[in-house]
């Protein structure tokens, strides 16, 4: 048929052009998430016959060839029992190990994060008890951050070796931004939600935030949770406790949370952000947002991606605050405590020798804490701080060893410590709860449904 | 089952006084091959699964009907069932008419068609995944293309709010697939007999009254046949509304397809994701079947008079 009208042409052809359009502006928009992983090592499936051992481990760089060294340090040292090391990428490393765990082709030394994965093995018979073992050697258990025992621990037993990092959760904020506003950083929770009006009247958003991440949301719950109600409430959770969702200090942190959502403490469209673009540290860098709560591993990425924002001094770092009239500690942190390492029960006894002699050993000796302070992170150690230079990340890396050695508490992330059924429920009840589409009661009411499983 | 080779059958065609179709039947065997293997075969593994409880990696126990009561019983199945007919009528009222319009656009022979068509067709091009992305960066409130012409009525929060997110999610389909459609439709707009509009016109009959009464009605298979694919279609939307928002916000655009990958890889419950898996499979085949009803039984009938 013809066109009725040349105006509907014309119009048609502006359709036509849009798309276009929109692809090229889009090209050249935000970065997309950058991937520094490289490929798995191949091979170094099951042990060697004799007394050496398998140590799986991940890929991604600075840590990859940190974990590289140690292990060639140990082999050089130790002739007899060689260490045989294969790397995976992250992802494909969390099916891997459980399939070959399934099958007895496990390694003998297990990499792992902890908490729920690690009771998951427990649970299968999988790993060995470790406590005796750190009973005989006190020297190793003492040289570590007593916190990073948490997730090593199940049913009161150590099931693992806490290694190379910690990084705590904290709140970032713009230095230039408060000072344009005329405020002071946060000293409580009450102080937080005052700055919320006036950060919106000056029209910066007061909170950046990656919403549709979800993780990224949870972290303000692990905070609260324990600010209001100290770190039983969620261990009540992690123990399998009957209703523990319902404790009246966890409804009122999800209240005070739902309260800060109403006050538009959160950038506009939070929930539409990932926190994998980086686009939430970017909102924080570029002074659209006046604080964070975030990884410490964000720090590298603003310090790469933001100008003169980190080397300018404009960053500015601290704990969470606490909550007036709170049971917590303003002292904990939550984050990854510490990475770990488990001793396959399948191995043989020699394998598992030659295992602990590498943790006793080798295992976050002078030369990998060095490596780890070089590459911006604090490793788990005691008095590691004396090794932090004069570089210009000295304060940082300051900072982030007095919330590591000083935390009472240092939580695991929930999704880390539950199940990944428990998790996935969690996850998706957080989204909704910061959607405003339920209440503190029904949270409580869902998430107690999961409790055990 | 490669036995009937083609001289085989060639003599019984010859033999056979009224097996002219039944002759042929050996030309269905590949594709009835690739279907059984990558059709049938993986729907009765899913049935199957449906019935047990597998975390995804270990061992595959029995677990009667509990998989089926979970999903049966949670509020969720409902609720991503209602989204996913949402979005598919949403994306079929906006697409048709759409498709129809420019189909008929672009059958005619009129200057600068050939080159508006191929623009038109940019969308189809590009992988669902790709789209998401780039849409994703466009609508971004903070660093998109609002805030970057400063264009407030553009710098709306698209994807966090509920209405607005499945709105977005039905924009961009049927940016991907109107192309598709007007294609279809162009087509079916060209296989009208020049000599019927002609007759009209002789009647008298104007632009507005030809579509309606002689375009429109002609075009009734190729309506039938392309909102099938629509609605089929709609059905395993996945990777567009995963990458865009993956479901959210909250659970505003979680469609049965995404709800079945959440429970399957991320809450490792095998045994409710094919549950839905298998519900999803009923759903699109009773689709399928009613809109075959409803374009009546003579489908393979031409419209066409004497062609």
């Amino acid at each position: 048929m013809d066109p009725r009208t040349t105006s509907r042409r014309s119009f048609l052809t502006f359709a036509a052009g849009l798309p276009v359009a929109g692809a090229t502006l889009a090209a050249c928009g935000s970065s997309g998430p950058t991937s520094t992983s490289s490929s798995a090592a191949a091979g170094g499936g099951s042990a060697a016959a004799g007394s050496g051992a398998t140590y799986w481990t991940l890929t991604g760089q600075p840590q990859e060839d940190i974990r590289k060294a140690t292990v060639a340090r140990f082999n050089a040292a130790n002739a007899s029992t060689q260490i045989t090391q294969t790397l995976f990428q992250n992802d494909a490393y969390k099916q891997k190990i459980k399939t070959a765990l399934g099958a007895g082709q496990g390694p003998t030394i297990l990499w792992g994060w902890g908490g729920g994965g690690l009771k998951s093995w427990v649970d299968a018979g999988q790993v060995d008890d470790l406590t005796s073992w750190f009973g005989e050697n006190a020297d190793v258990k003492d040289k570590l951050f007593p916190a990073a025992f948490g997730a090593a621990t199940v049913n009161g037993k150590i099931y693992a070796m806490p290694a190379e990092t910690v990084t705590p959760i904290v709140l970032f904020y713009n230095k230039k931004v408060f000072e344009k506003v005329g405020v002071q950083p946060p000293q409580s929770w009450g102080d937080i939600l005052d700055l919320v009006p006036k950060f919106n009247a000056a029209k910066i958003a007061p909170f950046s935030l990656g919403g549709q991440s979800r993780w990224t949301n949870m972290m303000w719950l692990e905070f609260l949770f324990d600010r209001i109600g100290g770190p039983e409430v969620f261990q009540a959770v992690f123990d399998g406790e009957k209703d523990a969702w319902s404790n009246p200090a966890a409804i009122q942190a999800l209240t005070e949370m739902q309260k800060l959502i109403k006050a538009n403490g959160f950038i506009k469209g939070f929930s539409s952000i990932t926190a994998d673009s980086n686009a939430d540290q970017a909102l924080l860098y570029t002074g659209k947002a006046a604080m964070m709560v975030h990884g410490a591993w964000t720090y590298g990425g603003m310090k790469g991606s933001g100008g003169d924002f980190v080397t300018g001094g404009n960053l500015g770092y601290m704990n969470f605050p606490g909550v007036d009239g709170g049971k917590g500690d303003p002292s904990d942190s939550v984050g990854n405590p510490a990475q770990y390492l488990s001793i396959s029960s399948k191995a043989t006894d020699a394998e598992k020798e030659t295992a602990k002699k590498f943790f006793k050993t080798a295992v976050l000796d002078a030369e990998e804490q060095k490596a780890w302070i070089g590459a911006g992170n604090i490793p788990i150690v005691q008095g590691a701080d004396s090794l932090i230079g004069a570089g210009e990340d000295a304060d940082w890396l300051k900072f982030q060893y007095s919330i590591a050695s000083g935390a009472k508490s240092f939580a695991q992330s929930w999704d880390q410590a539950l199940s990944p059924t428990a998790a996935e429920v969690l996850l998706d009840n957080i989204a909704k709860l910061f959607q405003l589409s339920i209440s503190p009661e029904q949270f409580a009411t869902n998430l107690n449904a999961t409790i055990g499983q | 089952m490669s036995t009937l080779a083609p001289p085989v059958v060639k003599g019984t065609r010859s033999a056979n006084s009224g097996g002219r179709s039944g002759s042929l039947g050996w030309l269905v065997l590949p594709a009835l091959l690739f279907f059984v293997t990558f059709g049938v075969v993986p729907l009765f593994g899913v049935l199957f699964l449906s019935f047990t409880q597998w975390d995804g990696i270990g061992d595959i126990h029995p677990d009667g009907l509990n998989a089926w009561r979970s999903v049966l019983g949670d509020p969720q199945l409902l609720h991503s069932l209602g989204v996913t007919f949402l979005i598919m009528i949403l994306s079929w009222l906006v697409q048709t008419p759409a498709s129809l319009l420019l189909g008929t656009f672009l059958a005619g022979h009129q200057r600068y068609r050939g080159f508006l068509a191929v623009l038109y067709f940019i969308p189809l091009l590009l992988s669902s995944a790709a789209i998401a992305i780039t849409w994703k960066a466009l609508l971004d409130p903070n660093f998109g293309l609002g805030a970057g012409l400063g264009l407030s009525f553009l710098q709306q929060d698209w994807l966090g709010k509920d209405t607005l997110a499945v709105g977005v999610v039905v924009f961009i389909v049927s940016w991907q697939f109107i192309p598709f459609h007007s294609l279809i439709y162009q087509g079916g707009v060209r296989q009208i007999p020049r000599s019927i509009y002609e007759a009209a016109e002789i009647d008298g009959a104007g632009r507005l009254r030809q579509f309606f009464s002689i375009t429109l009605p002609q075009l009734k298979y190729t309506i039938i046949t392309s909102s099938t694919l629509m609605v089929v279609g709609s059905l395993t939307f996945f990777d567009l509304i995963f990458v865009l928002t993956a479901g959210g916000p909250g659970d505003a655009t979680r469609v049965l397809a995404l709800d079945m990958y959440k429970r399957g890889f991320m809450a490792n419950l095998m045994g409710p994701a094919s549950a839905i898996a298998v519900i999803l499979v009923l759903v699109g085949l009773g689709i399928a079947l009613l809109l075959r009803r409803l374009g009546g039984t003579d489908q393979t009938d031409s419209m066409l008079e004497g062609a």
